[in-house]
């Protein structure tokens, strides 16, 4: 049978106690086309991060200088487990830092 | 703030005995839709309020729906809540009933029973309760204006207990019953509140521990849920025991699930619920006159089913005659109450004869000439020994 | 219009409607709770009607929300969101809940959780007043069920239930004007908002928590499936629906019209059309319908405003 825990072990009513449980649920496998951000280019306007629908683009303090000599104090990096490949960080990104690839295993 | 009532006695009408109930146990926030027969509860809590006697929010909602909606709502926060309904009512917040049980939130609720459409009816009869047995919701049947203003406080105190969190239907004849003033004994309000004080002993909305209410839920998870219920159901039947002993220690009066007259030496048994009971215990005296040993079973816990009662009382009588005062169109043999009690007694080796009268639909006067009727059709049945296998519907007009 | 987020960097980092959610790739809904529940931040509780929103973020025993949120059916958002904020009144009073505790209380349904079989429930919720902050993210038509239409699928598109065919060619009627509708009701605060205007549509979440009784967000969200679009052209999409007057950014603050986003060149509904498989069967005449309707509204607008903020086509 399953090992899925029992009537006597869940909370009653179907209540969800651990907020943010879904967290546990990779959704990165439904993409078939795959973001990539290129550094050098992104001026971290914050728009991708702004429209990803899946709060897959990540606002890391990660400080960052480009080739160019131009320093930034914060990066953006896709999470992966997440990112459903949808696009519109490439579509929206005002100086076409991110690229759509396929998704190869 | 609201000065507490002291004990008096006062001539109230069930529907407003109903209002004072809720009014004692100091309830945090009532929404109710006018519904004949039900009206005076909710018009009595607005009077209270109104006057500054009890401290709650009263919803004006637009329909019982809502109703029952907001008060789903309310009792997520941790309120203790209250509405009240009657047939049309209930079927529109039908879907909501099952919500608020799937939810498990102790909600209470006054239903004075009547008619279900079509055609309309604003007269009593229990369509509109037996429509919502499976809803799980316990439901208790009540038949005096002092019965039910005690019932409706126990009804607070089963609900909320960790052990049942489940609501709760106080169900009691529209117009007989709601309508008909009665001496009522009300306690010392603060003893009330005493007796069954505030405790969330359930999972609410909280913004320092938040928590996810009413998800979907998938086929490897919902069956888990629907058995908590079950569950909840079977810790309930003893919990209402306890509690109905527990209120006969503070305020004196003692309820059962099932109330019994004249049982001990009854060849012939009559099962019922509901204001009819009243005219059964007076016919009863006068068939006793005539020699014919008749009894009554008074069914007052209809959800959970009292099964260990029912059995302990009827199972060495004779013959039993069921009065169903609602219709269950389709069924094999008989109306809801019949069903209930032939299924208890269908693996047991002692069992009555069983016959089901149906009675009272739509209010069709119930005459003591009509309990006579089933009476001593019930002993044609038993020197017979042979029943009719569907029911008899009493006072229909060929 | 208030302004209490000028640019994207105001926006808060901290995240209360997380990834793990099964929305479609590209469905901005979730975009928007993200937002709205930024602003709200984390002392509120959402009450969020049947729908997409409400099927993909909570799947027992997923969720994706860390605030507290409730469901409890698809048509009674608003009484469930009425008796919540009833309750946190009384237990107030009672002193139950600390008097300066601020929760805010947010009813989130779909087109179809408002415009019609939860209209009632809005409109008692309305009139009675309650602080509750309605957000309604329109898709256009009954999308968790399989894309039927509802009263808010605008005229000519395609649904599973107004097919294209030769005799019916998509929806009959327009869409049903449901922020005039609640406006009437004389609450404090309506505003329409857009996905592909962020600025906007944060401080008008942000204005409608504030004010003292009900507030309104009508905000129009592209469906990937439904409309049949590419979900990288979601935001394109949304923002083309202000860009041609198909949707007018506005609020309504105690009584004062103001709309909030101006279009000094109008595009022509066209180029928001043809991006939509939904409208794929419109012919050049049907084009021309819409686009004389978009003109009428625009015109409307333009009068009520008392000056042209959004001017007129240009190719």
């Amino acid at each position: 049978m399953s090992s899925l825990p029992g009537w006597k072990r869940i909370p009653i009513g179907a209540v969800i106690t651990e907020p943010g449980s879904s967290l546990k649920y990779k959704t990165g496998d439904w993409r078939v086309m795959r973001p990539i951000i290129d550094q050098e280019k992104c001026v971290r306007c914050r728009t991708c991060w702004v429209f990803c629908p899946d709060g897959a683009i990540m606002e890391v303090k990660k400080p960052y200088r480009t080739k160019a000599g131009r320093e930034y104090d914060v990066s953006y990096e896709i999470n992966y487990d997440y990112c459903k490949g949808c696009g519109i960080c490439a579509h929206e990104c005002p100086v076409k830092a991110i690229t759509m690839v396929e998704e190869v295993k | 703030m609201a000065k507490l009532l002291k004990a008096q006695r006062m001539a109230l009408s069930t529907n407003y005995a109903v209002a004072y109930a809720v009014k004692m146990v100091d309830v945090d926030v009532i929404a109710a839709y006018p519904i004949t027969p039900q009206t005076h509860v909710v018009e009595k809590l607005a009077e209270f309020i109104a006057n500054g006697e009890l401290n709650a929010e009263m919803i004006h909602v637009e329909s019982e729906h809502s109703a029952l909606s907001a008060v789903i709502g309310a009792a997520a926060i941790g309120a203790r809540t209250f509405t009240a309904t009657s047939a049309q009512g209930l079927e529109f917040m039908h879907e909501i009933t099952h919500i608020a049980s799937g939810m498990r939130l102790p909600i209470v609720m006054s239903v004075a029973t009547r008619a279900l459409s079509a055609p309309i009816s604003i007269w009593c009869d229990y369509s509109d309760i037996m429509n919502v047995r499976d809803a799980s919701w316990i439901i208790y049947f009540t038949s005096r204006a002092q019965e039910t203003f005690d019932t409706i406080i126990q009804a607070y105190k089963v609900a909320e207990n960790e052990k049942v969190l489940l609501p709760v239907m106080v169900a009691y004849d529209g117009f007989i019953t709601s309508h008909t003033y009665e001496p009522v004994d009300l306690p010392d309000e603060e003893e009330v509140r005493k007796f069954v004080p505030k405790k969330v002993t359930w999972y609410t909305l909280n913004p320092k521990k938040p928590v996810t209410m009413g998800p979907v839920g998938p086929p490897d998870w919902y069956y888990e849920f629907k058995y908590q219920q079950v569950v909840a159901f079977e810790n309930s039947l003893p919990v209402i025991k306890q509690v109905n002993d527990e209120f006969a220690k503070w305020f004196g009066r003692k309820y059962d699930v099932i109330e019994l007259y004249m049982m001990d030496d009854a060849e012939i048994a009559l099962v019922s619920y509901g204001s009819v009971v009243g005219t059964i215990r007076e016919t009863i005296d006068e068939l006793r006159k005539e020699g014919i040993k008749v009894g009554l079973l008074n069914l007052r816990l209809f959800r959970p089913f009292p099964v260990e009662d029912i059995k302990k009382y009827l199972s060495k009588v004779p013959i039993v005659g069921i009065l169903d005062r609602a219709i269950s169109y389709g069924a094999p043999y008989g109306g809801p109450a019949y069903t209930d009690i032939a299924s208890v007694f269908y693996h047991e080796r002692e069992r009555p004869m069983l016959v089901n009268f149906i009675i009272g639909i739509g209010q069709r006067t119930i005459l003591p000439d009509d309990i006579k009727f089933i009476a001593k059709k019930l002993k044609e049945y038993l020197e017979r020994k042979h029943v009719p296998h569907k029911p008899i519907f009493v006072g229909v007009r060929e | 219009m208030k302004s209490y987020f000028k640019s994207l960097k105001d926006l808060p980092i901290e995240e209360y409607f997380v990834s793990g959610h099964r929305l479609c790739a590209g469905c901005l809904a979730g975009m928007i709770m993200r937002h709205l529940t930024k602003v709200a931040g984390p002392n509120t509780i959402i009450v969020n009607a049947t729908g997409c929103l409400e099927v993909a973020t909570t799947i027992y025993p997923y969720t994706a929300w860390r605030i507290p949120w409730i469901h409890v059916a698809f048509e009674n958002a608003a009484s469930v969101a009425s008796g919540i904020e009833a309750a946190i009144k009384i237990l107030k009073k009672k002193g139950v809940i600390r008097e300066e505790e601020r929760i805010n209380v947010i009813a989130v349904a779909g087109d179809g959780g408002t415009y019609d079989i939860g209209f009632q429930a809005l409109s008692g919720m309305l009139e009675r007043g309650h602080k509750v902050m309605y957000v309604l993210y329109d898709n256009e038509a009954y999308m968790n069920t399989g894309i039927q239409r509802s009263g808010g699928t605008p005229l000519y598109a395609w649904t599973t239930t107004t097919p294209v065919g030769k005799v019916w060619k998509g929806e009959m009627r327009p869409k049903k004007p449901i922020a005039e509708i609640v406006a009437a009701h004389k609450i404090p605060y309506v505003a329409t908002a857009n996905p592909a205007y962020v600025i906007d549509m944060v401080n008008k979440f942000k204005r409608g928590l504030e004010v003292e009784g009900p507030a309104f967000i009508h905000v129009i969200q592209p469906c990937v499936a439904g409309w049949r679009i590419d979900s990288a052209r979601s935001v394109e999409i949304a923002r083309l629906a202000v860009l041609t007057g198909m949707w007018i950014n506005y609020e309504i603050d105690h009584g004062e019209f103001k709309v909030t986003t101006r279009v000094p060149k109008r595009k022509p509904v066209k180029e928001y059309l043809r991006l939509q498989g939904r409208f794929r069967h419109l012919t050049d005449k049907d084009i021309e319908e819409i686009q004389e309707f978009v003109n009428k509204e625009v015109e409307r607008i333009n009068k009520l405003v008392g000056e042209e903020v959004i001017g007129p086509v240009v190719e």
